[in-house]
């Protein structure tokens, strides 16, 4: 061991009970087949997936049914085999309870798989290996699902990728599925980080998790014993630590600068459920089908599931026991960054890695909101070192422009200043509000921008075309002017002068 | 916890378990004024106390504000209490009355009330009453001197009209007028009024209540150790510079509510500056104002006139000393 | 009394310079305000300020010819926005414009189009497409909801759709607390 290990700590952060022995006590347990798979289309960050399956269809284990929808999304496959029976609007994990998208497949049972290979990257090449994960459906499996396939470069604004950072922290209190997946899976996690290390040429791989699951960090270390390329980085249990340009920090001593991606200079980062995706599409073949969940808190039987997607959420929880004082409230995500689920009625994504059962102090609504006291709790505990007190102010005055002047949008929700606020101000509430107002703004902007454009385009046009037309015209009269229009008038002279004789004679006849 | 938004846990500091550890860090300093200087304070603090309760009620209820949350955070009564403790003990009744309601009605709720306000209530308060009343505002008991428990009742309820029985001027006070009357600093200092005066030790209790309210983490470093350095350092250097006009440094910390300021009056957060510069910069130019006001102004102790003028820089203060955010330039 | 005199004239004369420099030196050139006002109005193109357009009624405005609150779909947020570039006092909407509308795109009836193109001349954005005989879309990423097109349509095919929330453009409201103490409590 090194003795002299730097250690890099960011401002703040909070220490909270982490309620993480709750749900490991039993190992993961593999959830069965459903009756009914909901899959939404848009699991992930970017835009929906587009589908190729057709209602009536057939469709085999691990079958595409919804291809990636440009670069920003991702696949999405069959989960079980089935039949098709619908594609329609239904309820999702969602903080807005709307509904969106979703194919649902009536399971047969069999789970017969399609033909799946192992890929190869070293013969067929760097370039078709991407390709090919592009439509693994695999995206980051720590919650903020963005597409994996887009972090799997070699290169980024010419810096070579010279690090890999597994991210272990799990900083979040109740949830426990990257733990457990870590004790129970050391093996696929650790050929999966040598897989990704080869394939991306990165110099060092270093495992950064906290110090609370020492489980996990003894089972890492028996691991890598003979690894000379991955190394362990034990942190400090300080939420936010999981977040990545936090965990960069305490794990390399780098802040990365703002509007920067890590892989500008050099690091890459991923979530160990990610890298195991990762390492059965290339090492099975298989895509991005199922995931482990953490259904604890308020709950009979807590544990960690391996889930397909688009399980109904509620078969789990039953299967969990149900609630062990009914409130109906549930959690997805962890309670310092997640939400309250509309209802159970929903399917699991690729997103859910937790959900917790409301304990009833969660629910407490008889703390006061009182005035903020100016105390700078909030600025002591913020790992961006914003100061939430002023933005807090300029959100809840709506002065928007006031609130992007004091960094809003450097802020990470991580939810510390609303956890340390004496007053009970729920500040990263305003944040949210601020942000997606300021969001929206900007997009009417835009519209408004492509408005205008249009409108002065047709403007110009109608002129062009006035002008043009009067053009036109002139022309006409020009060119019918001189002799043809002498000649015009010389026939039509002598039209009038033939009928007037035809008068005159029929008039003669008459008399 | 609110609707359906996380975070669903939060820490359990509360604004009134904030204001109570002030209130609990403010006992030993008391109890040392007590114990030297009689009861006086107790029935300061009492009248105090009582008097900002039934203000702030009665204006929450006027404002059509909910009482019961804003009755029960403490922080009239913290105002109330630092008042009193700067209000000589042998002040009578009506003394604190006044101030307390001009405290929590004018400073406090005119403006807003809790969080709103935009200067230290204690300290209007105080600053109004030394205007008003400077003869009763500059007359601190005399150390050991015995007075029984009857008698003060009867200046707490009637006051008298010759306090010079029981009565002396603070040091600082003393101090002053001396040197007008072109006495030496080492001859006045040697005096007994001065020499000793065992008001020293009421700040040396504050000085441990301020410390276990960093302890606390209910107050930082920043404030209280930037004004008692400041203070420190201009007091050494002019009494370096001219030993014989100018008191050293340790007078200056030990006498007047040095470090009952240091700890409690500037720290007030409402209004007082949230970035750890700005605190920094706020705290040595309520020192260097104090420091101004005790040598060359017309009061003997400038702690009320430093803190409000420095609370109308606050906003100033906040805005131009922004820490940089992680990951910025 | 002299050298005070003196000194005044001294002092009116240098920063009588002084300002004449500065305002040679810092000269704005032009007046950008008609782009100003025109960045703050939204671009709907519809009309209900009496002006036929929304350049037109910048023009306006900074003429002094029009009032700031002609505009309901920029509504309250504009009119506010308006009155901070232009210095003068916040007006509430007059109403005899039209009141603000949820934002809305037109959605023709394909079934009972004839294909007259009348409202693709009405369109101040060529958001609707056509040709004669033949029925019309719209196009409704971007069509800006100004019901221009509602009046000349002679079969009334025609409708105005308010934009639906969906997951994609869903906001986080502005938060509501069970007791909020530190708002006035309804009497």
């Amino acid at each position: 061991m090194k003795l002299f290990e730097n250690i890099f700590k960011f401002n703040g952060g909070i220490q909270a009970e982490t309620h993480k022995a709750i749900s490991t006590a039993e190992t993961i347990k593999k959830f069965g087949i459903p009756k009914k798979i909901i899959l939404p289309l848009r699991q992930h960050i970017g835009r929906l997936a587009k589908i190729n399956v057709n209602i009536g269809d057939y469709v085999l284990k691990g079958q595409l049914i919804a291809n990636a929808d440009g670069n920003v999304s991702a696949a999405i496959h069959a989960p079980t085999s089935g039949y098709i029976e619908s594609i329609e609007k239904l309820p999702i994990p969602h903080p807005s309870g709307l509904p969106d998208f979703c194919v649902v497949i009536i399971t047969d049972g069999k789970d017969t798989w399609v033909d799946k290979k192992p890929i190869d990257w070293k013969k067929i090449g760097y370039q078709k290996t991407v390709e090919l994960l592009i439509s693994s459906g695999i995206v980051g499996l720590g919650g903020a699902t963005f597409p994996s396939h887009l972090k799997l470069t070699k290169k980024d604004h010419g810096a070579k990728l010279t690090t890999l950072i597994i991210n272990a922290a799990e900083c979040e209190p109740y949830i426990t599925c990257d733990d457990m997946l870590m004790r129970e899976r050391i093996d696929e996690l650790i050929k999966g980080i040598n897989l990704l290390h080869d394939f991306l040429e990165f110099e060092e791989s270093i495992i950064s998790i906290e110090d609370n699951k020492l489980d996990a960090i003894e089972k890492i270390k028996k691991a890598i014993i003979n690894e000379k390329n991955i190394s362990l980085k034990i942190v400090p249990t300080i939420y936010p630590s999981g977040d990545a340009k936090r965990l960069i920090y305490l794990t390399k001593g780098i802040k990365i600068p703002k509007n920067t991606r890590s892989s500008e200079l050099g690091i890459q980062m991923f979530n160990v459920a990610t890298i195991v995706a990762i390492y059965r599409f290339l090492e099975f073949g298989e895509p991005s089908l199922s995931r482990i969940i953490t259904i604890t808190g308020n709950i009979k039987k807590p544990r960690n599931y391996e889930v397909l997607f688009g399980t109904p959420l509620e078969e789990i929880i039953t299967d969990a026991g149900g609630q062990k004082i009914n409130n109906q409230t549930f959690i997805m995500g962890g309670p310092m960054m997640g939400f309250a689920l509309p209802s159970i009625q929903v399917p699991v994504t690729k997103a859910m890695n937790c959900i917790i059962s409301a304990e009833t102090e969660m629910l407490k609504n008889d703390a006061p909101v009182l005035p903020c006291i100016r105390c700078a709790r909030c600025a002591e505990a913020c790992p961006v070192e914003l100061q939430p007190q002023e933005l807090y102010w300029f959100s809840k005055s709506k002065q928007l422009d006031k609130v992007e002047e004091y960094n809003l949008f450097d802020c990470i929700e991580c939810g510390c200043c609303s956890y340390v606020c004496p007053s009970n101000i729920p500040l990263v509430q305003y944040y949210r509000f601020a942000k997606s107002e300021i969001i929206e703004e900007r997009q009417h902007q835009e519209e408004a921008n492509i408005a205008r454009e249009r409108n002065e385009f047709r403007l110009s046009r109608l002129e062009r075309e006035k002008i043009e037309r009067a053009e036109r015209n002139a022309q006409r009269r020009a060119q019918t002017s001189s002799d043809e229009k002498s000649k015009l008038v010389e026939e039509k002279r002598k039209a009038i002068q033939e009928a007037m004789a035809r008068v005159n004679k029929e008039g003669d006849n008459s008399l | 916890m609110i609707s359906n938004q996380s975070p669903f846990v939060q820490d359990t500091t509360s604004v009134s378990y904030i204001m109570f550890l002030v209130l609990v860090a403010l006992i030993p300093g008391i109890l040392v004024h007590c114990f030297l200087f009689g009861y006086g304070i107790l029935f300061n603090i009492i009248t105090a106390t009582i008097t900002v309760l039934i203000a702030e009620y009665l204006i929450l209820k006027a404002r059509n504000y909910p009482v019961k949350p804003f009755l029960t955070d403490y922080s009239a009564i913290v105002t109330a209490w630092l008042l009193a403790v700067s209000i000589p003990s042998i002040a009578p009744w009506w003394i604190i009355v006044v101030g307390s309601l001009f405290s929590i009605i004018f400073a406090k709720h005119f403006y807003g009330g809790l969080g709103s306000n935009l200067f230290n209530p204690a300290m209007v308060g105080y600053a109004i009453l030394l205007i008003s009343f400077p003869a009763i505002m500059t007359k601190w008991p005399s150390a050991y001197a015995s007075v029984s428990f009857g008698e003060e009742l009867k200046l707490f309820f009637f006051g008298i009209s010759n306090y010079d029985a029981i009565a002396s001027a603070t040091p600082l006070d003393y101090l002053k007028t001396e040197l007008l009357l072109n006495k030496n600093i080492d001859q006045v200092l040697a005096e007994p009024i001065i020499k000793a005066n065992p008001l020293i030790w009421v700040g040396i209790a504050y000085l441990l209540g301020g410390i276990f309210l960093i302890y606390k983490k209910i107050i930082t470093w920043h404030l209280p150790l930037t004004y008692l350095l400041t203070l420190f350092l201009v007091a050494s250097l002019f009494s370096l510079a001219n030993p014989n006009n100018f008191a050293p440094f340790y007078y200056h910390l030990l006498n007047g509510g040095t470090f009952l300021a240091a700890f409690f009056i500037i720290t007030d957060p409402v209004s007082g500056p949230t970035t750890p510069k700005g605190k920094i910069f706020f705290a040595f130019m309520v020192a260097m104002l104090v420091y101004l006001i005790r040598i060359f102004g017309g009061y003997p102790e400038g702690i009320a006139f430093a803190v409000i003028f420095m609370n109308i820089c606050v906003p100033l203060i906040d805005k131009l000393s922004q820490p940089k955010v992680f990951g910025h330039d | 009394m002299l050298i005070t005199i003196g000194v005044i004239i001294f002092l009116s004369l240098i920063i009588g310079v002084a300002l004449g420099i500065s305002a040679i030196k810092f000269k704005v050139d032009g007046d950008p305000i008609i782009e100003k006002i025109d960045s703050i109005l939204p671009q709907t193109q519809c009309g209900q300020c009496g002006y036929p357009g929304c350049k037109p009624y910048a023009t306006a405005i900074a003429s002094g010819e029009a009032d700031i609150n002609q505009c309901p779909p920029g509504g309250d947020d504009g009119i506010h926005k308006l009155a901070d570039l232009l210095g003068v006092d916040y007006k509430p909407l007059n109403e005899e414009h039209g009141v603000p509308k949820p934002k809305s795109v037109a959605i023709i009836d394909e079934k009972t189009c004839i294909g007259c193109t009348l409202c693709i001349q009405a369109c101040p954005v060529d958001a609707i497409l056509g040709s004669a005989k033949h029925m019309h879309t719209i196009i409704e990423k971007e069509c800006t909801g100004c019901e221009l097109c509602l009046p000349p349509c002679p079969v009334d095919c025609i409708d105005m759709v308010p934009i639906k929330e969906t997951t994609e453009n869903w906001k986080w409201k502005y938060p509501v607390h069970k007791l909020r103490v530190d708002e006035r409590a309804t009497p």
